[in-house]
C-alpha cells in the first residue's frame, strides 16, 4: 500500500524531501564539487596560485557568466538566443563611447540607459519571434547580424572608455583580499534579478512556457507575453555582460566575442535543458568558472592554450553525449 | 416538451416527449434567459477537416450536463472553443445571458469557464504548489477538494513530472473545483483513473448539483452519464443532433443519436469473400507467449496465409505493445515470434519489413511525411534501406505509384503536400505505401479510426482482396462491426493475454463484447446499459478502460496511470 | 465527418503565396534580378560578364557552405562546425606546401580530418541524439583548437597558398569564366539531382519531416545522419580550400565569418530549419543574393555594418514570409 501511496505523490518522510531536493539540484551540486576539486588540483600544480589567480578568474569569468545567465533565461523559457554576443558588443560599445571623457556621474546615467537598451533589444528579439512565428534560432541568428552591425556603426574599431567607478566596481578585492569584487558584482546582480524573478509569477510563467507550452496556455499564461519578457530579460543580462566587458577592459569592442556559443556550452554543462523548462542559473555560472579554470590550468601545465579550446569542446561533447545516453537508456526501459 | 429553467432531475417520461424531435427541443432552449451557458451554431474547420459544423450547447444552473458523441464528433473541439483554446470560425457564446468572445483560457477563467482537459494542464517541471500559484488557485480550497477526491496525502512539493497521470488528472480537477467556476467542463475526466478514484470523482461531481453553477461532463461511459448527469447533448459529425433528459432507459436514445444511420451495404459482399477463405492455410505468423513489461503478458495466436484475423480489446489491454513488437518498434521481453515457421527477432522496423510484416498505424501523423508529396510518401519504403539510397528509376516508380493510387482510389489533386489531403485519403496513402510493392503480412492498427464511411468500406474491401490474393492481415479494430465485415476469425485480448478466439460467424457484437470484458459466455452484462451502451463506449477509438464497477475486480494488477504514461 | 480536398480560392494574393510556397526559386530569382538592376542604377555600366564572374567566384565558397546547412537543415539539423572545418582544411593544406608530399598530401590529410570531424558530428547527432546545434558547436571548438595546435606545431615550416589552388580559387578563363565554377558546377549538380532523384535525398526529407514515419518505413535514421554529417564536413573542407585560393590567405579562422551567412543563404532559399522542406536551388540563389547585396553596399560606399544589418533584416523578413505561406490552413 505504501508503495502505491508514493506512486500517487503523497507526502513521505522529510528525509525523502531532502533526497528529492538533492536529486533535483544534483547536477549543480556535482558541478560545485567538481569546481572545488579543480581548485585543489590548481593549487597542487601551481602552488603560487592564490589571490591573484582568484582575481583573474573572477574578472575573466564575469562577462561570460552574465552571458550564460542571459542564455539560461531564454532557454528555460523554451527559446535560444544566438544574438547574445552581438547584444553584448552593442551595449558595450555604446557604454564605452558615451562614457569616454564624460564626468563620472554621467556614467551612472549611461549604465542605466544601457540596461534599458538591453531590455529593449531583447524585447525586440522576442517580439519578432512571437509575431512572425519564425523559429527562435533563425530569428536570433539574424538579429545577431543586426545588432553586430549597429555595434560597428557606433564604433568602427575598439575604443571609447569607461567611467572609473565602473572599473573600480569589478577590479580588485572586496573587504578580504580573497574575495574579488567582480564575484560580488556577479552575485549581487544575479541575485537582485533572478531570485525575485524565480519566485514571481513571471518566473513561473517562463518555466511553464518552456516546460509545456500547451499546458501553460491552458493554465492561463500569456505565452507570447511571457516569451517576450524572457527575451527582454536575456537582453538585460546581455547588457550587464556588455557593461562587464567595458568595465573589465576599459574600452568597447564592436566585434562580438565568442560569447554566444560559449554561453550555449555553459548552460548545457550547467544543467539547463535545451528543451526548456529545466535548470537554473547557478549551474551555468559554475560551469563558466570550471571552463575558465580549465583554461588557466592548462596554461599552468604548459599545455598549448589552444588545446584548452579543444578541452572545452570535448567536455561539451562528452557531457551532452553522456546525458543523451542516459536519456536513451531510460526511454528504452 | 421540457420546461425551461428546470434544475431538478426531469421526470422519467420526459424522454418520450423528446424522442421524436430532439431538434425542436433544442430551439426551445436557446431562447431561455436563465441559461448559465448558451452556445449556438458554433463551427470550426482545421484546414480541410471540418471539426464542427453547427454545434450548440445550453446548460442551466445547477445541472450536470453530459456532452456526448462518437470519436470525431467534435466534443473536444467544442470544449476548447468554449474555454478559449481554439477560436471558432462562427458561433455565439453567451454566459449568464451576456454574449462573450473568449480569446484565451485565462480570459475564459475570468468569465467563469474552466475546463479540465484530457491532457492535464499541469507544468511538468514545476511542483504542484507552483502550479497552483500559476493559476491563482487558493491553496486551502485546493486542499479541501484534493481531500474530497481521495488524495489527501498529496505532497505539494512534488514536481508534476514525477506523478502518474491519474494523480495529475485528479489534481487538475481539484484545482478547477477550487477556483469555483460557473461552468466546469470535464473532458473524459475518468478515462485514466483507477476504480476507486473514479468513484470519488463521480461522487464529488454528483454533489455539485443543484447549486448556482454547473458542470459539463464528457465521458464515453454511459454508466457514468446515467449516474451523475441530468441531461445530455449529443453531437454527431460536428453538429448537435439532440438533447436528452437522462433517465432510466434514455441510454438507448443517446446511442441511437450518436450513431446515426447504421452502416450496411458491403457486408454481404465482404462476408462472401470471408467464407471463401481457406481454413487450413499454412501459418504465416505465429506468436507464442509474447510479452512486454506488465502490459502484454501472454499473446499467443496464429495467422494463416490468406487470412484476416481480427484483434479485439478494450483500450490499453496490451494490443499497442503487441503491434509494436510485431512491427519491430520494440523488443518483446518474452515469448517467441515465428514468421513462416522460422523464429525471428526484430531490432528495428526494417527487420520486420524484411520479414514481410508491415505496419499501418491509426495515427496518420505517425505514418506520413505531411509536407511531402503523395508520391514520396508511397515510395518511402523503397528508399528507406541502404540498397534504395541510389538513383531512383522514375519511370518504374511512377508506374508503381500510379497503380497504387488507382487501386486505392486516392484523390491526389492536392498531392503536393499530403497534409492537404482529407483524412480518408491520407489513410489510403499509408496503406498504398505497402500495397504498392506487394504485401505479405499487413498489421493494421485501427486503420479506419476517424475516417468517413465510404473510405472505411473501401478499406474493408481492399483487405479482403489482399487476403484473397494470399496476403495475411492482422486487424485490430475498435469498431466491433468491422470484425464480421472483414475478418475470418478474431482473437480477444484482455489484461495482456489472448483470452478468446472466435470464428467470424460467432463474432457478433454481443459475443465480442462479452469476451472483451472477460465475461463468461452466457453471463449477462450488468444492468440496463447492456450491450448497446458498452458498444458506444467501445465503438470508437478513444474508448477508455473498462467501466469501474463492473470489471475492476477482474482487472489485473495494473500500476496506476501506466495507461497514460504509455501514450 | 465531411472530408473535402482543399479547394484553393483563386485570389491573386493566394496565387503569389502558392508560387512562393511551391516554387520559391521564382520569386527569389526576381529578387536577385531586382538587386542586379539596383546595382546597375548605382554604378551604371559595371554590370557585365566580368562583374558577374566576380560575384559568382565569391559566392561559390558561401554556396558550398550553405549547401552543408541546406542538407543538414532538411533533416531538422544544422552544422555550425563548417566554419572551423573549412578553415582547418585550408590551413592544413597550406602547411604542406613545402613538405615532402606537397600540398596534394595536405589536401588528402585535410579531407580525412574533415571526414573524422563529420563522423563525430554524425555519431553524436545520429546515434546519441545530441541536439545538432550543440554537437556541431562542440566539434567546431575541437577542430578549431586542434587546428590552432597544429599551427603552433608547424610554426617552423613555411606555409603558403599553393599556386594551383590559387588558380582554381581566383583565376578565370579568358577573364570571365571562374575556374572554381568548373569545380563547383558538378558538385551543385550532384546535390540538386541527389536530393530529388536518389533514395538518399528523399530520406533526408523524410527524416526531417517525420522521423517516426521514416523509422516505421524501415529507415535507420542514424545511418542517414552519419553519412550526412560526413558529406557536410567534406563539402565544408572543399569550400575552405577554395576560399583559401580565392582570398590567398591561409588562416585557422578564415571561414568563420561565413558560418552565419551560410545559414542565412539556406533560410533565404526556402529551406526550413524545422526539416522536411526546401532544396538546394533556392540556396544557390540565396547565396548569390547575399553576394550581390554585399557588392551593392560596397559600391554604394556603405560600411560592413550596414551589410550585416541588412543581411539580418532580410533573413527575418524572408523567413517570416515563408512561415506565413507554408502555415497550415
Amino acid at each position: 500500500m505504501s508503495a502505491a501511496a508514493t506512486a500517487l505523490g503523497e507526502a513521505a518522510r522529510p528525509l525523502d524531501a531532502v533526497v528529492g531536493m538533492v536529486r533535483r539540484n544534483g547536477w549543480a551540486l556535482a558541478l560545485l564539487a567538481f569546481l572545488a576539486l579543480l581548485l585543489i588540483f590548481t593549487k597542487v600544480i601551481q602552488p603560487r596560485y592564490g589571490v591573484a589567480g582568484a582575481q583573474a578568474l573572477a574578472i575573466s569569468a564575469l562577462p561570460l557568466a552574465l552571458a550564460a545567465v542571459a542564455q539560461a533565461i531564454c532557454v528555460i523559457g523554451g527559446g535560444i538566443d544566438l544574438s547574445i554576443g552581438s547584444m553584448m558588443a552593442l551595449t558595450s560599445v555604446i557604454a564605452a563611447v558615451q562614457m569616454k571623457g564624460q564626468p563620472e556621474e554621467f556614467g551612472v546615467v549611461v549604465v542605466l540607459a544601457v540596461l534599458v537598451l538591453g531590455l529593449i533589444l531583447g524585447a525586440i528579439n522576442g517580439a519578432v519571434i512571437v509575431f512572425t512565428r519564425v523559429p527562435d534560432i533563425v530569428v536570433t541568428l539574424a538579429m545577431s547580424f543586426v545588432w553586430a552591425g549597429f555595434a560597428l556603426l557606433v564604433l568602427a574599431s575598439p575604443g571609447g572608455g569607461s567611467a572609473k567607478w565602473l572599473r573600480d566596481i569589478i577590479l580588485g578585492p572586496f573587504l578580504n583580499e580573497w574575495i574579488p569584487k567582480s564575484a560580488i558584482v556577479l552575485i549581487v546582480t544575479v541575485g537582485l534579478v533572478w531570485i525575485p524573478l524565480r519566485r514571481s509569477r513571471l518566473g513561473l510563467s517562463i518555466y511553464a512556457v518552456g516546460s509545456n507550452r500547451l499546458a501553460a496556455f491552458r493554465s492561463g499564461v500569456g505565452v507570447g507575453r511571457t516569451k517576450i519578457a524572457a527575451y527582454a530579460l536575456t537582453g538585460l543580462f546581455a547588457a550587464l555582460a556588455g557593461l562587464g566587458l567595458t568595465a573589465s577592459t576599459g574600452i568597447g569592442t564592436p566585434v562580438p566575442g565568442p560569447y554566444t556559443l560559449t554561453s550555449v556550452a555553459a548552460i548545457v554543462l550547467g544543467g539547463v535543458s535545451l528543451a526548456g523548462g529545466r535548470g537554473g542559473v547557478l549551474g551555468p555560472i559554475v560551469a563558466v568558472l570550471i571552463l575558465q579554470l580549465i583554461r588557466s590550468d592548462m596554461t599552468f601545465l604548459n599545455v598549448d592554450t589552444n588545446l584548452a579550446i579543444v578541452a572545452q569542446g570535448a567536455i561539451l561533447i562528452g557531457v551532452v553525449m553522456f546525458g543523451s545516453l542516459l536519456q536513451l537508456r531510460r526511454a528504452r526501459r | 416538451m421540457q420546461r425551461p429553467g428546470r434544475v431538478t432531475r426531469p421526470r422519467a417520461n420526459g424522454v418520450a416527449g423528446t424522442a421524436g424531435d430532439p431538434v425542436r427541443n433544442l430551439d426551445a432552449m436557446t431562447a431561455d434567459p436563465e441559461l448559465l451557458l448558451d452556445a449556438s451554431d458554433v463551427a470550426k474547420s482545421f484546414g480541410a477537416v471540418v471539426a464542427l459544423r453547427s454545434a450548440s450547447l445550453a446548460v442551466r444552473p445547477g445541472e450536470v450536463h453530459a456532452l456526448m458523441g462518437a470519436n470525431g464528433a467534435g466534443k473536444s473541439t467544442l470544449v476548447k472553443i468554449l474555454t478559449g483554446s481554439v477560436r471558432p470560425d462562427r458561433g455565439r457564446i453567451a454566459i449568464r445571458g451576456h454574449e462573450r468572445t473568449v480569446h484565451s483560457p485565462g480570459e475564459a477563467r475570468r468569465n467563469g469557464l474552466v475546463s479540465v482537459y484530457q491532457e492535464p494542464a499541469l507544468i511538468p517541471d514545476l511542483d504542484i504548489r507552483a502550479n497552483l500559484r500559476l493559476t491563482h488557485t487558493p491553496i486551502d480550497g485546493f486542499r479541501h477538494w484534493i481531500n474530497e477526491l481521495g488524495l489527501a496525502r498529496l505532497d505539494l512539493s512534488r514536481h508534476a513530472r514525477e506523478l502518474p497521470l491519474a494523480s495529475l488528472r485528479v489534481i487538475d480537477l481539484a484545482r478547477a473545483l477550487s477556483i469555483e467556476p460557473d461552468v466546469l467542463m470535464l473532458d473524459e475526466i475518468t478515462a485514466a483513473l483507477p476504480a476507486n478514484l473514479t468513484e470519488r470523482v463521480l461522487e464529488v461531481i454528483g454533489r455539485q448539483k443543484g447549486g448556482d453553477r454547473c458542470i459539463v461532463f464528457i465521458s464515453h461511459r454511459l454508466i457514468e452519464i446515467a449516474a451523475v448527469c441530468d441531461r445530455a447533448t449529443v453531437l454527431r459529425e460536428g453538429a448537435t443532433v439532440g438533447v436528452v433528459d437522462v433517465t432510466r432507459g434514455s441510454e438507448e436514445q443517446i446511442v441511437e443519436l450518436m450513431l446515426g444511420q447504421p452502416v450496411q451495404g458491403i457486408a454481404a459482399a465482404v462476408r462472401d469473400a470471408a467464407s471463401a477463405a481457406p481454413t487450413d492455410a499454412p501459418s504465416r505468423l505465429e506468436a507464442r507467449g509474447l510479452g512486454h513489461g506488465t502490459k502484454l503478458v501472454d499473446a499467443s495466436f496464429r495467422l494463416g496465409a490468406g487470412e484476416v484475423l481480427g484483434v479485439v480489446a478494450l483500450e490499453g489491454q496490451g494490443q499497442d505493445e503487441l503491434f509494436d513488437i510485431l512491427a519491430g518498434a520494440v523488443r518483446p521481453s518474452g515469448g517467441e515470434l515465428l514468421v513462416d515457421g522460422r523464429p525471428v527477432s526484430f531490432g528495428h522496423p526494417a527487420d520486420a519489413i524484411r520479414a514481410g510484416l508491415v505496419y499501418i498505424a491509426a495515427d496518420r501523423a505517425e505514418a506520413l511525411l505531411m509536407q511531402r508529396s503523395v508520391r514520396e510518401n508511397i515510395a518511402l519504403p523503397y528508399t528507406a534501406r541502404l540498397p534504395g539510397w541510389g538513383l531512383i528509376d522514375r519511370a518504374s516508380e511512377r508506374e508503381r505509384i500510379d497503380r497504387a493510387v488507382t487501386r486505392l482510389q486516392i484523390d491526389a489533386r492536392a498531392g503536393n503536400e499530403v497534409r492537404r489531403l482529407s483524412g480518408g485519403n491520407q489513410q489510403k496513402v499509408t496503406i498504398a505505401r505497402w500495397v504498392a510493392g506487394g504485401v505479405r503480412t499487413l498489421l493494421c492498427f485501427d486503420p479506419t479510426r476517424g475516417i468517413d464511411i465510404r473510405t472505411k468500406n473501401q478499406i474493408y474491401q481492399l483487405l479482403r482482396e489482399l487476403a484473397a490474393a494470399g496476403a495475411s492481415v492482422l486487424l485490430y479494430t475498435s469498431e466491433l462491426k468491422e470484425v464480421q465485415l472483414a475478418c475470418d476469425r478474431a482473437i480477444v485480448i484482455f489484461g495482456g493475454r489472448v483470452i478468446a478466439e472466435l470464428d467470424a460467424v460467432d463474432a457478433d457484437e454481443p459475443a465480442l463484447l462479452r469476451a472483451a470484458y472477460n465475461l463468461r459466455a452466457g453471463a449477462q452484462i450488468p444492468e440496463a446499459i447492456a450491450a448497446k451502451a458498452v458498444e458506444a463506449t467501445l465503438a470508437r477509438g478513444d474508448a477508455p478502460g473498462p467501466p469501474p464497477a463492473a470489471v475492476a475486480a477482474d482487472a489485473p494488477a495494473d500500476p496506476v496511470g501506466e495507461e497514460g504514461a504509455a501514450r | 465527418m465531411t472530408p473535402a480536398a482543399a479547394v484553393p480560392r483563386a485570389s491573386t494574393l493566394r496565387q503569389v503565396d502558392r508560387l512562393f510556397r511551391d516554387r520559391p526559386v521564382v520569386p527569389l530569382v526576381a529578387l536577385l534580378a531586382l538587386l542586379v538592376l539596383l546595382y546597375e542604377v548605382a554604378r551604371p555600366g559595371v554590370v557585365g560578364p566580368t562583374w558577374a564572374s566576380g560575384i559568382v567566384a565569391f559566392a561559390i565558397p558561401l554556396a558550398i557552405l550553405a549547401g552543408c546547412q541546406t542538407l543538414t537543415m532538411l533533416t531538422g539539423g544544422i552544422d555550425l562546425s563548417v566554419g572551423a572545418v573549412a578553415s582547418m582544411a585550408g590551413f592544413v593544406t597550406a602547411t604542406f606546401v613545402a613538405q615532402p608530399g606537397g600540398w596534394e598530401l595536405g589536401v588528402v590529410i585535410a579531407l580525412a580530418a574533415a571526414l573524422a570531424a563529420g563522423l563525430l558530428n554524425g555519431v553524436g547527432v545520429g546515434v546519441f541524439r545530441v541536439h545538432p546545434l550543440i554537437m556541431t558547436l562542440g566539434v567546431g571548438l575541437v577542430v578549431l583548437g586542434l587546428a590552432n595546435a597544429w599551427q603552433i606545431a608547424t610554426v617552423t615550416s613555411s606555409t603558403g597558398v599553393p599556386e594551383q589552388i590559387r588558380t582554381l580559387g581566383s583565376d578565370r578563363f579568358l577573364d570571365i569564366f571562374p575556374y572554381s565554377l568548373v569545380f563547383f558546377a558538378p558538385l551543385a549538380l550532384i546535390i540538386l539531382v541527389g536530393l530529388r532523384r536518389t533514395g538518399y535525398g528523399r530520406l533526408l526529407y523524410a527524416v526531417g519531416d517525420n522521423p517516426i514515419a521514416a523509422r516505421l518505413s524501415g529507415a535507420r535514421a542514424w545511418q542517414v545522419l552519419v553519412v550526412l554529417y560526413m558529406i557536410s564536413a567534406l563539402m565544408a573542407a572543399l569550400a575552405g580550400i577554395l576560399l583559401m585560393g580565392l582570398t590567398n590567405v591561409a588562416s585557422v579562422t578564415l571561414a568563420d565569418s561565413l558560418v552565419l551567412p551560410s545559414v542565412a543563404a539556406a533560410v533565404i532559399g526556402g529551406t526550413s530549419i524545422m526539416g522536411g522542406r526546401g532544396g538546394y536551388g533556392g540556396t544557390l540563389v540565396g547565396a548569390l543574393i547575399l553576394q550581390v547585396i554585399s557588392a551593392l553596399l560596397t559600391a554604394l560606399g556603405q560600411p560592413e555594418a550596414v551589410r550585416q544589418i541588412l543581411f539580418g533584416a532580410i533573413v527575418v523578413l524572408v523567413a517570416a514570409a515563408y512561415t506565413r505561406v507554408t502555415a497550415e490552413s
